[in-house]
């Protein structure tokens, strides 16, 4: 401890200077460290050369509330600082490719993109629909629930810091597998069972307890979980675009309403932006927030009251940085300054030191801006919902952020310096695996290899989970998580928001961890594709996309050179797509003592549906109908579950060809507006096999396939036919009596009719040879697609 | 009484979030609902300007004693002259899910003696335990009392979806088959869990959810008025809601829960 380094300045409450000016390059280091800002050198002699030039030292508020706002987790500094890259220069990550997308495509019904917590695109009648996905991974490794429940709770906040009144939420989690050994877990490492009861517990918790339906998601296993749980929260909004204000002016008052500040949550954002240790536990508890669902219904309740009486100028939320981030931000957007009184926040407990106040992350807080003559009005709005709300400053016209307690002013820092970090320079490489494509012989039992495949973790059935989530409540949910008595898997979910319209948002995911071991280009590439396909299957368009990237520490050029990559299939396939990203995040530094998570990239796709009345489901409707595949089929089974059942990662990672894909996508858009499917199903993990298995048990009718008839791109065996996890491809129902019409509107796409619906609930297909390939009764397929994560079976 | 006279109170408190989707099920049938803040009907004392009064779904309190138990507390040391008045007129109550944990807390339900100065029954955790959001079928046992099945005729079955994790029916277990001879002899018994083709669940997960004794979901007090049930009819009120629409040909215009809320209205516009 550099005690010498610390003046406590003679204050009634407690408030140490730094004396920067003093410290050699270790120690401020060593102070970076004890204060647990987080900061390198360049950033610390950054802080110490501005304080020079103030003339004085800082205090201890200032330099946390410096740490905050230069954190990974507030500013992204990988994603918006500079990446040398095979001896060329890339400016911003987020620029170069996400925002750049964005920019090219540039729809008139984005509304509001990358500008505040939630990214709005309009939506009917003057609504517009706001979304927002964020990752909570590193609370959720320390405490599963806890970080889980907090991790809904702060998407749905960055949902009302837009004015949208939440109507749904979409989960998608990675775990390690469930029966992972015990003796090999290292200290400090959470069994993912554990991990995974705490985790959705957690999330049905906070959601059904506010009343907002999670009616999307995903489940999945990989080792490299294990250590870095992956947890992605999402929330979708609604709101009404005249309602929406962001005018706020020097004068305005700052309020903070919602919960009381404690000392859960300090150092968060800090603690999320490094690696996971054997210490975290120890040290990091406290940087996890304690939920309480009922105070943030409360507050939501009070929020949608203000937006509707226009009361305030300006909302956003306390999430990662707690105050530092809110007031700080907002007084950016606006060009102001702020004037903060840190003794008015009220406390759950005394003796919180003004920097522990400044950045703490307790829950369920919210931070307005009231022109004065409102504020009153405003107050008695919370008051009646028994929300406490408390006036605790002002934005002013000067550019500094002034921060006093007590009366002494414990910070005054110029608002430029404070949003000017040192730029970051990270050095990245494209590193390429060595990997083989296995060979091995075609199994003699393909009706096993297809049992075995769904009950493989990725593949079975999520009900045991989806059913501890209210996905009913607000009474929108149009097409459901589970389909029917038979609790089929819908590739997406259609909320029917406004009362009086038919029109639908459709909301679907992609996620392909597997394939970013062997490219993450073409993981990105992918599940982009699946997200649109996925969303397309149900009857989706106009889709937007949001991504959530989990990575390794960005420090490793190979883990920043996987990154880029993926970020450049980003570009690349929206713009193919013509599908902007309209609002993202990403958290880095995903490593424990197990190693660096498998970087997982997911990509959330928010459509819709011009009238509900439309939506196709995934099940099989009735017999003598025909059973038609849309789209090409590669030798491509790298990363595939198919693979991974036999031990292998192989090489073929699946590609994407945009041009085809889009003709593919139209196609099935244009069938499903005319009225000529009765069931569609996307083609992901297991491929044909596995979809048309789905569609038959959720059916509860049977199928007969011909794989002589699936069109292919020389696969030559039957069992990588069914399996290959090619993309965009579609399963889909015809009625007998359309097969003229649906087939014209195919005429020149990659297609081809493989068979039909039948009576006899059994699975049939004829292999490559003509001979019988698969044959299974549907209730058998059903139970082993139920069996792995069911207890109920 | 006109439809568009009749006044319902849908009474919300911080927790409750089913408010929005059961007002709109009573103004999609034309008559006044509105939701009101437990705060404001305090302050106000004009319960009696309502001709229905309704706890809709949620976690009044965020249930953190024991479901129901506060809000029903709450307002019998705020309310209580209030709401025996409302109950002596026999103007209808309805509690949904939480709403009929409220009920059953404050002593309204089953209410053999009229309303009870404890609690008669309990809705306990579920078994299987955890929260569980699934259709049910319900099959109608009333034989003819309760106000708010009057439109479903006897031994009909009903599709509605629960959510909930504490909804398991349950008397004190010396007096469970006296209670249930009592609920039966005096028409209080409303739902019970059953299957598709109306065989009763007996137990058996998942036709009945929670593992309620006799696989009750439903019943009202000795006049019929106040009625709780723990399956969500504003959510089975369009057929969009319905699980399966996208397997009909063609679809009936409502869903089944729309016939409790018709039956309300009924009742109201001939009482009133």
């Amino acid at each position: 401890m550099n005690e010498s380094l610390y003046i406590r300045r003679k204050t009634a409450f407690t408030l140490y200077e730094v004396a920067l000016a003093k410290a050699s390059d270790r120690q401020l280091l060593e102070i970076s460290g004890e204060m647990g800002l987080c900061l390198n050198l360049e950033e610390m002699r950054a802080v110490r050369d501005y304080f020079a030039k103030e003339g004085r030292n800082p205090t201890d508020v200032e330099l946390q509330a410096i740490a905050q706002t230069w954190s990974e987790h507030c500013y992204h500094k990988t994603f918006k600082g500079k990446i040398r890259i095979d001896n060329t220069i890339i400016n911003s990550l987020f620029k170069t490719y996400i925002a750049k997308a964005t920019k090219e495509i540039n729809p008139r019904w984005c509304f509001s993109v990358f500008e505040d917590n939630a990214g709005i695109i309009r939506f009917d009648r003057g609504y517009g629909i706001a979304a927002k996905v964020e990752t909570h991974n590193h609370p959720s490794a320390v405490e599963p629930f806890g970080g889980a429940a907090t991790g809904v709770g702060g998407v749905i906040r960055d949902v009302l810091g837009v004015w949208a009144d939440p109507i749904a939420c979409t989960d998608v989690l990675g775990f390690g597998p469930l029966d992972y050994d015990y003796a090999k877990l290292p200290a400090g490492v959470k069994h993912p069972k554990y991990v995974y009861m705490g985790v959705t517990a957690g999330i049905g918790a906070y959601g059904n307890n506010m009343g907002i339906p999670t009616v999307n998601g995903a489940i999945y296993f990989d080792e490299s979980y294990t250590g870095n749980v992956v947890v992605y929260c999402g929330c979708v909004g609604l709101l009404p675009l005249k309602k929406f204000r962001r005018n706020a002016q020097p004068g305005h008052v700052i309020v903070l309403a919602g919960g009381k500040t404690g000392r859960d949550g300090i150092h968060g954002v800090t603690f999320a932006s490094a690696e996971l240790t054997e210490k975290s536990e120890e040290v990091s508890r406290p940087a996890v927030q304690i939920a309480d669902p009922i105070e943030e219904e409360k507050l939501k309740r009070a929020i949608i009251e203000i937006r509707d009486r226009e009361l305030a100028s300006a909302i956003t939320d306390l999430g990662g940085g707690g105050l530092s981030s809110a007031v700080g931000e907002t007084a950016k957007k606006f060009g102001c300054g702020a004037k903060v009184q840190l003794d008015k926040v009220p406390l759950k407990y005394p003796g919180l030191a003004p920097w522990e106040i400044y950045i703490s992350e307790s829950q369920e807080r919210m931070l307005l801006t009231v022109p004065p003559e409102n504020l009153e009005k405003a107050l008695e709005v919370f008051e009646k919902e028994d929300v406490e709300a408390t006036a605790i400053g002002a934005l002013t016209a000067k550019q500094r952020l002034q921060l006093a307690y007590q009366g002494e002013q414990v910070a005054d820092v110029d608002m430029e310096f404070l949003f000017k970090p040192p730029e970051s320079m990270k050095t990245a490489v494209y590193a390429t695996a060595k990997l083989e494509e296995p060979e091995f012989p075609e199994p003699a039992n393909l009706t096993e290899t297809l049992m075995t495949l769904l009950s493989a973790p990725n593949i079975a059935s999520k009900e045991s989970v989806v059913r501890t989530y209210d996905h009913e409540v607000k009474g929108n949910t149009a097409l459901k998580p589970l389909q029917g008595e038979n609790s089929g898997p819908n590739d997406a979910a259609v909320i029917k928001p406004l009362e009086n319209s038919w029109k639908g948002a459709v909301i679907s995911c992609g996620m392909n961890p597997n394939y970013g071991k062997i490219e993450a280009y073409w993981m990105a590439a992918s599940a982009i594709d699946e997200a649109i396909r996925n969303n397309v299957a149900v009857g989706g368009r106009r889709i937007a996309l949001l991504d959530n990237f989990t990575w390794g520490n960005p420090e490793k050029p190979e883990r920043l050179g996987s990154l880029v990559r993926a970020c450049q299939a980003c570009y690349d396939y929206a713009t193919a797509f013509r599908t902007p990203f309209i609002s993202g995040k990403d958290s880095l530094y995903n490593e424990s003592p197990l190693g660096p998570v498998t970087p997982t990239l997911l990509i959330t796709a928010l459509g819709i549906i011009p009238d509900i009345r439309l939506v196709v489901s995934m099940d099989l409707k009735k017999p003598g109908d025909l059973l038609y595949i849309v789209g090409q089929t590669f030798n491509e089974l790298g990363g595939s579950e198919y693979y991974k059942l036999m031990g292998y990662l192989g090489k073929s990672v699946p590609k994407v060809r945009a041009a085809q894909a889009k003709r593919t996508f139209r196609a099935v858009t244009k069938a499903i507006d005319l009225g000529l499917v009765k069931a569609c199903h996307d083609l992901s993990e297991g491929g044909l096999a596995v979809a048309a298995a789905e569609m038959a048990f959720a059916g509860g009718l049977g199928l007969r396939l011909d794989l002589r008839a699936v069109p292919n791109k020389q696969v030559s065996r039957s069992d990588f036919l069914l399996f290959s996890e090619s993309n965009s491809r579609f399963l889909v129902e015809v009625d007998a009596k359309d097969k003229a019409d649906f087939e014209a509107l195919m005429r020149n796409k990659v297609y081809a009719q493989i068979g039909e619906v039948t009576e006899d609930a059994r699975l049939i297909i004829q292999g490559l040879n003509g001979k019988i390939a698969v044959d299974a009764s549907v209730a058998e397929l059903q139970r082993s697609w139920k069996r792995t994560l069911s207890s109920e079976v | 009484m006109k439809r568009e006279e009749i006044r319902v109170c849908i009474l919300r408190v911080g927790g409750t979030n089913c408010d929005a989707e059961t007002q709109r099920a009573f103004q999609e049938l034309g008559v006044q609902a509105e939701t009101l803040h437990v705060n404001e009907l305090a302050k106000r004392r004009n319960l009696l300007d309502y001709q229905a009064l309704v706890f809709p779904g949620g976690f009044s309190f965020g249930d953190y004693v024991r479901a129901g138990a506060i809000l029903a507390r709450w307002l019998s040391a705020k309310l209580d002259n209030e709401i025996r008045a409302f109950v002596d007129d026999n103007r209808p109550i309805l509690g949904i899910c939480n709403g009929f944990q409220v009920l059953v807390e404050y002593g309204l339900l089953p209410g053999f003696e009229g309303i009870s100065e404890y609690p008669e029954a309990t809705l306990a955790a579920n078994i299987p335990q955890g929260y569980n959001c699934r259709w049910i079928y319900l099959k109608q046992e009333n034989r003819g009392k309760c106000v708010f099945t009057s439109k479903v005729p006897a031994g009909s079955v009903l599709r509605i979806p629960v959510a909930h994790s504490e909804g398991r029916f349950l008397f004190p277990r010396e007096k469970q088959q006296k209670l249930l001879a009592q609920l039966v002899e005096n028409d209080l018994l409303v739902f019970r869990y059953c299957s598709k083709s109306g065989e009763y669940a007996e137990g058996k997960y998942p036709a009945n959810p929670n593992g309620s004794f006799h696989d009750i979901a439903g019943i009202c007090n000795r006049e019929g008025t106040i009625f709780g049930l723990m399956p969500h009819p504003e959510r089975a009120f369009y057929w969009w809601q319905q699980p399966d629409w996208t397997r009909q040909e063609r679809m009936p215009q409502y869903g089944d829960g729309k016939l409790i809320f018709e039956s309300i209205v009924d009742y109201l516009t001939k009482k009133f």
